[in-house]
């Protein structure tokens, strides 16, 4: 089976081009907005590490190596599309249009963080495990409904390959032909569990094959390979042609989240032994001529204080409102619930 | 060599708990742990930690991740001479398992009319109060306890978790037992190092009092201890009563403090609608109507989701809220 997906990729890992067909398509702009939005959901990501470490933020889930495979994917979707992201997609939300002080608020356990940016189409994450895949099948079927183009994407990891969730999508994405992108992060764990024990097949790609979906399995640190990939799968949803199984095959350099100890199940010393994806695109970059230091220095500078901004706003945003426990469960609240609340701010002299 | 009886060790209740998994794989060669994450990383709160190097993985097994297949190959496992100890993440992720338990692991022996049974202990992290991510706080407890053929027992202290667990693993049904999260590494005292077992189906009255009975269980026992300490300071005095097993309930041990007390205050996490609480009073109803000197009081979640944890202080039940509703009850 793994002869039959071979992993597909544009460079290699030391950034040469390996697929000829696409040189010209490498321009030194695609390179730059790939490395632009892949250098500061890092710099999120590193930096949201680092406030769990410091009190500062909930347990968190970071991505770092997986930002070709967010980045890549979420840039080939247009700005009516919908994406359905797990915890640990933030990448992608990002890149998408999610706003940072947002993103910062879910970590930090306040629900705002949930609440959709502007008239973007941005799912909550799912935290259960597979559950947003029919949801983004449901939706790309009603876009198709509807007769518009947009799409859908939904975003799981290889655990999720074993949940129900991901069968039943995949069933009602190909019995319905929704224009949906199932987009498989392959970062190799499951928590603690590698891929291996977490199923018998070689790939996760040919599980399409069953649903009579086509599929394909790249390599998810190629930034290139991840976004051409991608934007072909939307481009045939948006034309009738249905839904698309994505494998990208990737690496989670770090936790599963702060509060896991990825020591006690692998050589962790070992993790960064892979290429990063982030300095596999600059060694590109260079190669090219695309990399200019004064104009890379800038970007890292400037995604430094985005990020700090965003930070010093989660940090300065309202507290949280003891009406918002109460408020949203229902449109009209119940008697009995809007009584619980009354007597709960009677009860605190409010 | 004999183990010398009457040693025992602090533990923590995941301590305990971990105990109780060690002593059954040990002298009982048909118990198999499964879950996700339980071999290798011993779990994501080490309640399996040491296990799996100890017993091998043939024994302490990583599953896929898939909590309907982990539950129902367990079904299958059971009815052919295994008995599963399974692992649920936390209980907010058993809800794919949901069927499995529902429809199978609680009514197979009835509809076998007794030639098939499952005995499996289901063990599930619970609860609010750590801090945790989205949606790994619930507190469903009432979605089991009203599943017949299925007993829910709920430990408080490590050294009911040591006793409960080994009981739950010894009964010949599923037994779904959950782990208060907050409870977890919130104190430690001794645990006899021998294995012993605690009645499934009784109660235990924690301190006794005569003015009001304090009903509550897992985590929420602390909660009603707490509130009962200040009580005192006002001069009233709580009987605490902690279920220990939320089904089947102890109707005698109940009844017979709410009858001495004439009051009852019950604590749980949960929402109120569909509450544990509604049996307990339904229970108190029936038992102990004509001794009551006050309606019975209710401290629980309100009914709303539990939130995310900026607002989860303000959804526990905090012992400033069960001292007002121990005063009120007192005052009717």
């Amino acid at each position: 089976m793994e002869s039959q997906f071979p992993i597909q990729r544009i460079i290699d890992d030391a950034g040469q081009i390996v697929d000829e067909t696409k040189r010209d398509a490498l321009t030194k702009e695609l390179a730059l907005q790939l490395f632009t939005h892949m250098n500061r959901i890092r710099t999120f990501d590193r930096k949201a590490i680092n406030l769990q470490r410091q009190g500062r933020l909930g347990t968190y889930a970071p991505f770092e190596g997986q930002e070709a495979a967010q980045v890549g994917s979420a840039l080939a979707l247009n700005d009516t599309d919908w994406i359905f992201p797990t915890y640990r997609d933030h990448g992608a939300t990002l890149t998408f249009g999610a706003d940072m002080v947002r993103t910062l608020l879910y970590w930090n356990g306040r629900v705002e963080g949930c609440v959709p940016t502007d008239d973007l189409h941005i799912f909550p994450p799912a935290v259960p495990i597979a559950t947003q895949i029919p949801h983004a099948v449901g939706a790309a079927w009603a876009e198709k409904r509807k007769g518009t183009s947009a799409v859908s994407v939904a975003y799981f990891g290889d655990g999720a390959t074993s949940e129900g969730d991901f069968h039943e999508g995949m069933n009602f994405a190909s019995v319905f032909q929704a224009p949906v992108i199932l987009f498989n992060q392959n970062n190799g764990y499951a928590i603690s569990v590698p891929i291996q024990k977490q199923m018998h097949s070689e790939t996760i790609a040919q599980k399409a094959l069953a649903y009579g979906m086509p599929s394909v399995r790249i390599d998810g640190n190629d930034a290139f390979a991840v976004y051409f990939t991608m934007q072909d799968a939307v481009a045939r949803a948006r034309n009738g042609q249905g839904p698309t199984l994505i494998e990208a095959v990737t690496w989670r350099f770090g936790a599963h989240t702060t509060a896991d100890d990825p020591s006690k199940y692998r050589d962790q010393e070992r993790s960064r032994d892979r290429v990063d994806p982030l300095e596999r695109l600059e060694q590109f970059m260079r190669t090219q001529g695309f990399y200019e230091d004064t104009e890379i220095d800038a970007i890292r500078t400037r995604h430094q204080m985005e990020v700090e901004e965003a930070v010093k706003a989660m940090e300065a945003f309202k507290p949280p409102a003891i009406d918002d426990l109460f408020d949203h469960t229902y449109a009209t609240l119940p008697a009995d619930v809007a009584r619980q609340k009354a007597d709960y701010l009677t009860a605190r002299g409010n | 060599m004999a183990t010398p009886i009457n040693q025992q060790t602090d533990m923590t209740l995941i301590q305990a708990v971990t105990d109780a998994l060690r002593i059954k794989l040990a002298t009982d060669d048909t118990t198999l742990v499964l879950g996700e994450d339980v071999g290798k990383n011993g779990g994501v709160f080490r309640a399996t930690d040491g296990l799996q190097a100890e017993f091998g993985e043939d024994r302490v097994i990583d599953t896929p991740l898939s909590e309907a297949g982990i539950v129902g190959t367990s079904v299958g496992l059971a009815v052919n001479g295994f008995k599963p100890i399974v692992e649920i993440q936390f209980l907010g992720f058993i809800y794919p398992a949901y069927e499995q338990i529902m429809t199978h692991v609680s009514r197979i022996r009835m509809r076998t009319m007794g030639r098939y049974s499952v005995p499996m202990v289901i063990r599930a992290p619970y609860g609010a109060g750590i801090r945790a991510p989205e949606i790994h706080s619930d507190s469903t407890e009432s979605l089991f306890t009203s599943m017949p053929g299925l007993k829910v027992v709920c430990p408080a202290t490590p050294y009911d978790a040591k006793g409960l667990l080994l009981a739950a693993i010894d009964d010949p049904d599923p037994v779904l037992f959950l782990e208060s999260m907050r409870s977890y590494r919130a104190f430690k005292e001794p645990v006899p190092n021998e294995a012993y077992t605690i009645e499934i189906g009784k109660a235990h009255i924690v301190s006794e009092g005569t003015d009001v009975t304090l009903i509550a269980w897992g985590g929420m026992v602390q909660v009603a201890q707490k509130a009962a300490a200040q009580a005192e300071k006002q001069g009233l005095s709580c009987e605490v009563l902690d279920l220990r097993t939320l089904y089947p309930l102890d109707q005698e041990t109940i009844a017979a403090s709410v009858q001495k007390t004439g009051r009852a205050v019950i604590v749980h996490e949960a929402h109120a609608m569909g509450g544990l609480g509604t049996d307990l009073i339904a229970l108190i109803n029936d038992t102990s109507f004509l001794y009551l000197r006050a309606p019975i009081a209710r401290v629980t979640g309100f009914d709303v989701p539990v939130p995310l944890f900026a607002l989860e202080d303000h959804y526990i039940p905090t012992p400033a809220r069960v001292l007002e509703a121990i005063t009120r009850t007192v005052d009717f």
